[in-house]
């Protein structure tokens, strides 16, 4: 099962504050590498604060509208992600419990895949030429 | 009570994180993999019996290895006292420096990995049988049990149990040390470690529809034992390699059958149903392998193989040339029957099925794949599309009456009776 775990800062959306200072990077490089070494990581990455970032949101008739960060709901920007490969969702919880956050939260959700989907949007999918993204292995 | 039900899942999710780590330290110390496994058991039953009451603690790791650095150090202590009175009664003169506490704290902290790296090489010893190595392998590194091992190699809980006792007992007999091999030992014993790796992915390939769910993941086991292996020992490409190859084969997996069951051929697949993400993963890795600077090892020029058929958006975008000459760089490095029928499949693709059914022929003389229905088929597909239907059909219905798989023989049956049909393994 592959899981997201995503990395909510609970701090002010601006680029100086935004970023780890050295030792919270090392402590995160430490987790990082352990989750290697574990061989579940598939993937990860760190975006640049909301302040720099733009919204487009769309109306009830689809009309989009385009928004300048920073964003003032800070506490739902998310500030980056690990992709990783688990037996259980147990054990993706127990990975994120590791994380060594401060101030912060990790949000554990599971990656949908194609069985995941009701028949008749397994069929959507699959008359598209565009994969899914993840027809995930177990 | 509902909090125990999910405190055993979270035990379950520790010690799948855990146990490794905690087995290789301390086999580090009691130097013998039976009594390691022995221990980490202990404090993994510690905590069943401590946790439903307590909570999980804060640092579920820690705790494991602290009770079980206390029974390892307990067992040493009265280890020593044992043969302290050896020694007064005269009996001992020589024995193994025993080693301190000093020096089993100092082992049983694993800052860069090594012990888990000795405990892989171990218990993937080449003294061991391969079935051996691979049930140890699975049990000690992947934190799978005896049950889950059989179920997914289809054989018996006493079978596996057995395999795991031997092994553990031959490990103990030749007194293998529970390090890192050296240098001069490090290519054999590495090649030794990817075989294991390799076979667990295939056992997991080989899955028909509708078998345990537990069958398909041993795909997953190896690709993490080899995303393991990659991270402890970074500097070795074939390892890269491996990872590669195991990725971009699995990215298939959900296109590789149909939804009767009927298996689907590499260049028949919806290729839509690739696993993007795992083909992604796989060219990174082979990435790592070639630019390594080194030779390119055989798991690398078969993941090559693999990645030329993943960049292809369509089968006719498929680089042929590059696969042929990729297999013919394989056939010299590690040359085998299979790997030649599969340069002649290459080879027909990329100069025709004459150049191919040239090769084809060859090894048909040489009688080495005497029995195997792929030469047949492949044979009757190279006629086929040279023309000749009626030579095509008697080799399509003698690879029909060799196979063991009725889905396949089906298949052949009628590509025999229809013809047209292009042949490539999945």
């Amino acid at each position: 099962m592959r899981f997201m775990m995503l990395m909510y800062p609970q701090i002010e959306d601006d680029p100086e504050s935004w970023g780890p200072d050295t030792e919270s990077l090392q402590a995160m490089m430490k987790y990082n590498q352990s989750l290697s070494e574990a061989g579940v990581l598939l993937a990860l990455d760190g975006l640049h604060a909301g302040a720099e970032g733009q919204r487009v949101a769309f109306s009830a008739d689809g009309k989009a509208t385009v928004t300048d960060g920073p964003f003032t709901e800070a506490k739902e920007l998310v500030g980056g992600y690990w992709l990783v490969q688990v037996r259980s969702k147990d054990e993706a919880i127990e990975w994120a419990k590791r994380c060594p956050g401060r101030n912060c939260m990790v949000e554990v959700r599971q990656v949908q895949e194609l069985e995941d989907f009701p028949p008749e949007l397994q069929a959507v999918i699959d008359e598209s030429p565009v994969s899914l993204g993840e027809h995930a292995g177990n | 009570m509902p909090g125990t039900d999910a405190t055993h899942r979270a035990i379950d999710a520790v010690w799948r994180i855990e146990s490794a780590r905690l087995i290789a330290g301390l086999a580090r110390i009691v130097r013998d993999v039976g009594l390691a496994e022995e221990l980490a058991g202990d404090a993994l039953v510690a905590a069943l019996e401590q946790w439903p009451e307590s909570g999980v603690p804060d640092n579920p790791g820690a705790w494991l290895m602290a009770t079980a650095k206390h029974r390892a150090i307990d067992l040493i202590r009265r280890r020593a006292t044992l043969e302290r009175k050896y020694e007064q009664l005269g009996r001992m003169e020589e024995r193994d420096q025993q080693p301190t506490e000093a020096d089993l704290v100092a082992a049983i902290e694993d800052p860069i990995g090594d012990n888990r790296l000795a405990l892989i090489f171990v218990a993937c010893h080449p003294v061991l049988p391969t079935e051996g190595r691979v049930a140890l392998t699975l049990r000690l590194i992947g934190a799978l049990s005896t049950e889950e091992i059989a179920r997914a190699f289809l054989v018996s809980n006493a079978t596996v149990a057995q395999r795991i006792v031997r092994a553990k007992r031959t490990l103990a007999e030749a007194h293998v040390p529970i390090e890192l091999p050296g240098a001069a030992e490090l290519p054999e014993r590495l090649s030794s470690v990817l075989e294991v790796v390799y076979l667990v992915f295939n056992e997991g390939y080989s899955t028909t529809a509708g078998e345990d769910w537990i069958r398909p993941a041993l795909c997953e086991e190896a690709l993490r034992l080899g995303r393991m292996l990659a991270a402890l020992m970074p500097d070795q490409p074939e390892i890269h390699g491996l990872v590669a190859l195991m990725a971009i084969q699995a990215s298939r997996l959900r296109a590789r059958v149909g939804p009767a069951g009927e298996p689907i051929l590499l260049l028949d697949q919806d290729r839509s149903r690739w696993d993007r993400v795992l083909i992604r993963h796989g060219v990174e890795a082979l990435d790592r392998a070639i630019h390594s600077g080194r030779m390119l090892g055989p798991y690398t020029l078969q993941a090559s193989i693999a990645a030329c058929h993943a960049r292809a958006r369509t089968p006719g975008d498929t680089d042929w040339e590059q696969i042929a000459a990729l297999y013919d760089a394989l056939a010299q490095l590690a040359p085998s029957p299979i790997v030649e029928l599969n340069r002649a499949v290459a080879v027909s693709m990329a100069f025709g099925p004459a150049a191919g059914l040239e090769l084809v022929d060859a090894l048909l003389a040489s009688g080495a794949l005497n029995g195997y229905h792929l030469l047949q088929s492949v044979r009757g597909d190279l006629l086929l599309r040279l023309g000749r239907p009626d030579e095509a059909r008697v080799e399509l219905e003698r690879a029909a009456f060799m196979t063991q798989n009725e889905r396949e023989r089906a298949m052949l049956l009628a590509r025999a009776a229809g013809g047209a049909g292009e042949s490539a393994r999945s």
